[in-house]
C-alpha cells in the first residue's frame, strides 16, 4: 500500500475550511428546495378554490427587511476586519429582526388574522416562521463565530461559510417577502 | 486532482462516547443496519400478520387478541386494523429499512473509507441524523401502544383522509400525527446525513482519488444523497402542512364541505391533490434513493467475483446521474387515476418509458461483464445475481404501469404489489444481503459462514419468487389491493393462491433466521478476517479488518489507480487502488 503521512488539520477540531462552506452550499440548496416546494403549494392552493383573501402586510416588515440587510453589511465588515464589534452588532440587528417579526404577527392577530383565519394568512405564517427558525439557526451559528472569534481561533474561511447562510437569509426573506407582496 | 485531510478526533475512551453517542462513521454505519435489522424484522411479522388474515380470514391470530383488544379482538382482525398493519409495515420498510439500511447504513460505514478519510465531513452532524432517525422509528412505532393505535391512510398518507383527524376512523388521531412528526424528523435526519456524504465526497477525498476513481458504491450513495437531498427538502414542508392541518385547523389539503362519520368537517378550499404532488415529488426519487445504492453495491461486487472489470464504467456512472435526473419528472405516474389531465398522463408517461432505458444499460452492463467470467460463487455473489434477477423481473411489469391505458386497470390491484416489492422491496433486500456478506469481514473482522449464505441465497431466492410472481396473476385477475378479505363471489376463487402466497411468506421469512443466526454467531465465532479477503481493489481492502479508529492508522493512502482493475495477467489479477504506481 502507498502511504503518506497524513496531513495536519486545523488542529483545533474545527472542519476544515473548504468543507464548512461546502456544507452551506448544500444547506442553501437544501433550504431554497423547501421553499421553492412551499411556493408551488401556495400557487396550487391559490388556485384550487375561490377563497384566497388578499391582506395587506404590516409596514413593520419593510422596517424589519432594512435591519436585516443592515445586519448583512454589519457582518460583512466584521467578516472583512476579524472585528468583534461588528459581529455582535449583526447579533442584536438579527435578535431586532425576530423581535419585529413577533411584532408584525402580533400585529396581524389584532386585525383577526390567524394561522387557520384563510389560506393566505397560512401560508404568511408558515414562510415567515420558517425562516425565523432557520434565522435563528443562523444565530446560533454567529454565536459560536463570535466566540471562536474572541478566542482568536476562527478561521477565515468558517467566518466565510458563516456569513454565506446569514446573506442568504437575507435573501430569501427578499424573495418571500416579494412572493407575499405579490401572491399573498 | 483532489486531496482530502481528515477531521481528526481522538478515539474516545469512555463506553458512552465509544459505542453509543459516538461520532466515528463506523460505529454509526453499524447503528444504522442495526436500527435497519430492528425495524426489518418489525415490518415483516407486520406482514406475516396481514398476509395469515388474508389466507385465512376468520381464523384468529394467536396471541393478537392480547396485543391488540379494539383491532383483533380475539385474534380476527378488523379491516381498519388491517390497514392499520400495511400503513405501520409500508412506512417502517420503506424510510427504515430501504432508506436507512443501503445508503446511510453501508454509505456510512464505507463511503469516508472509500474516499481515503477518517471520518465524515461533519461527524457530529453524522451523530445527530442518527439518533434523529432512531427517534423517528420510536415516535412511529409509539403509535401502536396509544389512543386507537397505528394510522390506516398508508404510507402515502393521502390526505384528506390523513389530514382531518379522528373522525377519519380508528388511529387517525394521535396514530396519524404521529406518523407525519416522524417522517418529519425522519426528513432532517435524512438531509443531514445528505449532506454529510456530498460533502465528504467533494471535499475528503484523498491524494489521487479523483472522480473517476471513486468506487461504483461510493457513486451510487454520492448521487443517492443528492436526491436525497431534494426529495426530504420537499416531503418536510409537506409533512409539516399536513401536521398544521390536523392540529392548528388550517385548509391545505382539506377541501370544502367534506363529511366524514356524519361529521362537516370544518375545512374549507383545500386540495387533495396537492398532497399527493408533494408527496410524490419525494415519493418516486424514494424509490432510486432505496434502489441506487444496490446498483452500486452490485457494481462492486460483480466485478469482484467476476474477476473482471465492470463493463463499461463510465457509462454506468452517465446512467446513474441520468436516472437521478429522470428520477424528478415522473411522479405523476403514481397519479394516473387522480383524474389528471390525459395530456399530464402522457407527459409523466413518456419519462416514466425513457427511464428504463438507463436503468436497462445498466442491467445490461452486470450481464456483460459477467460474459465469460469464471465467476467466484460466493454468498455475496449469488445475491448480486439475485438482485439482477429480481430487478429485471420487478422492472418488466413497470413497462405495464408506465403507460396509463393499462395502468388504469393495474394500477389498484396486486399487479402493483408485485412489481413494487420486486423491483424495490426485494431486488434492494438483496442489494443489502450482497452487501453484508462482501463486507461483513471489514465491519467486524470475521468471515461470515459462506455454506449458511448460499443456503440463505437459494431459499430466499426461491421463497420471494413464490410469494410475488403470483401476485402479478392476482392483479391481471382484477383482484384488488388494500382489502383485509376477498369474500366476495368473484373473488373466492383466488383465496387458494392468496393462501400459497401466504405459505410462501411465511416460509421465506423463516429462512430469514438463517440469516439472523449466521450474522450473530459470525461476529463473535466466525474465522477471523483478513485485510482483502476478497481480492478486491478498493481502499477499504488496504487497511485492517476492522478499520483502526482513524481508517488507516495515522496514515493517509494516495490513491494510484481506478477501484476497476482485474483480469491483469501478473501474479495477481487485480491491482488495489492505492497500489505504488
Amino acid at each position: 500500500m502507498s502511504i503518506a503521512i497524513l496531513r495536519p488539520t486545523t488542529g483545533n477540531g474545527e472542519p476544515r475550511s473548504a468543507v464548512a462552506q461546502t456544507g452551506v452550499w448544500i444547506g442553501i440548496a437544501t433550504i431554497s428546495m423547501s421553499f421553492a416546494a412551499l411556493t408551488s403549494a401556495l400557487v396550487v392552493r391559490q388556485s384550487s378554490a375561490p377563497d384566497w383573501q388578499h391582506f395587506q402586510l404590516p409596514p413593520l416588515l419593510y422596517v424589519n427587511t432594512l435591519v436585516l440587510l443592515v445586519s448583512s453589511v454589519t457582518l460583512e465588515s466584521s467578516r472583512r476586519r476579524q472585528a468583534v464589534a461588528t459581529l455582535r452588532a449583526t447579533l442584536v440587528l438579527g435578535l431586532l429582526f425576530i423581535a419585529g417579526q413577533v411584532l408584525a404577527w402580533r400585529q396581524l392577530g389584532a386585525q383577526g388574522l390567524f394561522l387557520a383565519t384563510g389560506p393566505s394568512s397560512a401560508f404568511f405564517y408558515v414562510f415567515t416562521v420558517l425562516h425565523a427558525a432557520h434565522l435563528l439557526g443562523g444565530m446560533g451559528g454567529l454565536v459560536y463565530v463570535q466566540r471562536r472569534l474572541v478566542a482568536g481561533l476562527l478561521s477565515v474561511a468558517t467566518f466565510k461559510a458563516a456569513a454565506l447562510y446569514w446573506h442568504f437569509m437575507a435573501v430569501l426573506w427578499l424573495y418571500l417577502l416579494t412572493l407575499l407582496t405579490i401572491r399573498g | 486532482m483532489t486531496h482530502g485531510v481528515a477531521t481528526g478526533h481522538a478515539p474516545p475512551q469512555s463506553f458512552l462516547r465509544r459505542y453509543v453517542f459516538s461520532v466515528d462513521h463506523k460505529v454509526i454505519g453499524r447503528q444504522y443496519l442495526d436500527l435497519a435489522l430492528v425495524a426489518v424484522v418489525t415490518g415483516m411479522v407486520l406482514s406475516w400478520i396481514m398476509r395469515f388474515h388474508l389466507g385465512w380470514p376468520e381464523t384468529p391470530v394467536p396471541g393478537l387478541g392480547k396485543l391488540a383488544p379494539t383491532g383483533a379482538a380475539g385474534g380476527v382482525i378488523t379491516p381498519e386494523y388491517y390497514l392499520a398493519l400495511m400503513t405501520m409495515h409500508g412506512t417502517i420498510m420503506v424510510f427504515f429499512v430501504l432508506t436507512t439500511a443501503p445508503f446511510a447504513g453501508f454509505g456510512n460505514f464505507l463511503l469516508p473509507i472509500h474516499v481515503g478519510a477518517a471520518d465524515m465531513a461533519f461527524p457530529r452532524i453524522n451523530m445527530t441524523s442518527f439518533w434523529m432517525t432512531l427517534l423517528a422509528f420510536l415516535v412511529l412505532v409509539t403509535a401502536f401502544f396509544v389512543g386507537d393505535g397505528p394510522p390506516l391512510s398508508g404510507w402515502t398518507a393521502y390526505a384528506p383522509l390523513s389530514a382531518v383527524g379522528k373522525d377519519a376512523g380508528p388511529g387517525q388521531g394521535v396514530g396519524q400525527t404521529l406518523w407525519a412528526v416522524s417522517i418529519a424528523i425522519f426528513c432532517v435526519a435524512q438531509l443531514l446525513g445528505s449532506l454529510n456524504f456530498i460533502a465528504t465526497t467533494l471535499d475528503l477525498r484523498t491524494r489521487g482519488m479523483s472522480l473517476a476513481r471513486l468506487p461504483f458504491a461510493t457513486w451510487a450513495w454520492f448521487i443517492t444523497s443528492v436526491i436525497g437531498l431534494i426529495a426530504f427538502a420537499v416531503l418536510m414542508p409537506a409533512c409539516i402542512l399536513l401536521i398544521l392541518d390536523r392540529v392548528a385547523g388550517t385548509s391545505f389539503f382539506i377541501p370544502a364541505g367534506l363529511v366524514i362519520s356524519d361529521r362537516l368537517q370544518p375545512h374549507a378550499g383545500g386540495s387533495p391533490l396537492l398532497w399527493q404532488h408533494l408527496f410524490w415529488f419525494f415519493g418516486h426519487p424514494e424509490v432510486y434513493i432505496a434502489i441506487l445504492p444496490g446498483f452500486g453495491i452490485v457494481s462492486q461486487i460483480l466485478p469482484v467475483f467476476a474477476r473482471k472489470p465492470l463493463l463499461g464504467p463510465r457509462v454506468f456512472i452517465v446512467c446513474l446521474i441520468a436516472i437521478a435526473f429522470l428520477s424528478y419528472t415522473v411522479w405523476g405516474h403514481h397519479m394516473f387515476l387522480s383524474g389528471m389531465n390525459p395530456l399530464s398522463a402522457t407527459l409523466f408517461s413518456v419519462p416514466t418509458l425513457v427511464i428504463t432505458i438507463p436503468a436497462t444499460i445498466i442491467c445490461l452492463l452486470w450481464i456483460g461483464t459477467l460474459y465469460g467470467a469464471r465467476l467466484r460463487f460466493t454468498a455475496a455473489t449469488l445475491f448480486a445475481l439475485g438482485f439482477v434477477s429480481v430487478f429485471v423481473s420487478g422492472g418488466i411489469s413497470g413497462f405495464f404501469l408506465a403507460q396509463p391505458s393499462t395502468d388504469i386497470y393495474l394500477h389498484g390491484t396486486y399487479f402493483v404489489v408485485a412489481h413494487f416489492h420486486f423491483v424495490m422491496g426485494v431486488a434492494a433486500m438483496f442489494g443489502i444481503f450482497a452487501g453484508t456478506y462482501f463486507w461483513f469481514p471489514k465491519m467486524f473482522g470475521r468471515m461470515m459462514n459462506e455454506t449458511l449464505g448460499k443456503w440463505h441465497f437459494w431459499l430466499t431466492f426461491i421463497g420471494v419468487y413464490c410469494v410475488f410472481m403470483p401476485m402479478h396473476y392476482l392483479g391481471l385477475a382484477g383482484n384488488v389491493r388494500r382489502y383485509s378479505a376477498f369474500t366476495d363471489d368473484y373473488l373466492q376463487p383466488l383465496i387458494p393462491l392468496h393462501r400459497f402466497i401466504t405459505i410462501a411468506a411465511l416460509f421465506t421469512g423463516a429462512v430469514q433466521l438463517i440469516f439472523l443466526f449466521n450474522l450473530i454467531r459470525s461476529r463473535f465465532r466466525g474465522p477471523p478476517a483478513p485485510a482483502n479477503p476478497w481480492e478486491a481493489t478498493t481502499l477499504e481492502w488496504s487497511t485492517s479488518s476492522p478499520p483502526p479508529h482513524d481508517n488507516f492508522g495515522g496514515r493517509q493512502p494516495v490513491v494510484t489507480h481506478g477501484p476497476n482493475e482485474f483480469g491483469g495477467a501478473g501474479q495477481r489479477d487485480y491491482v488495489m487502488q492505492a497500489e505504488p504506481q
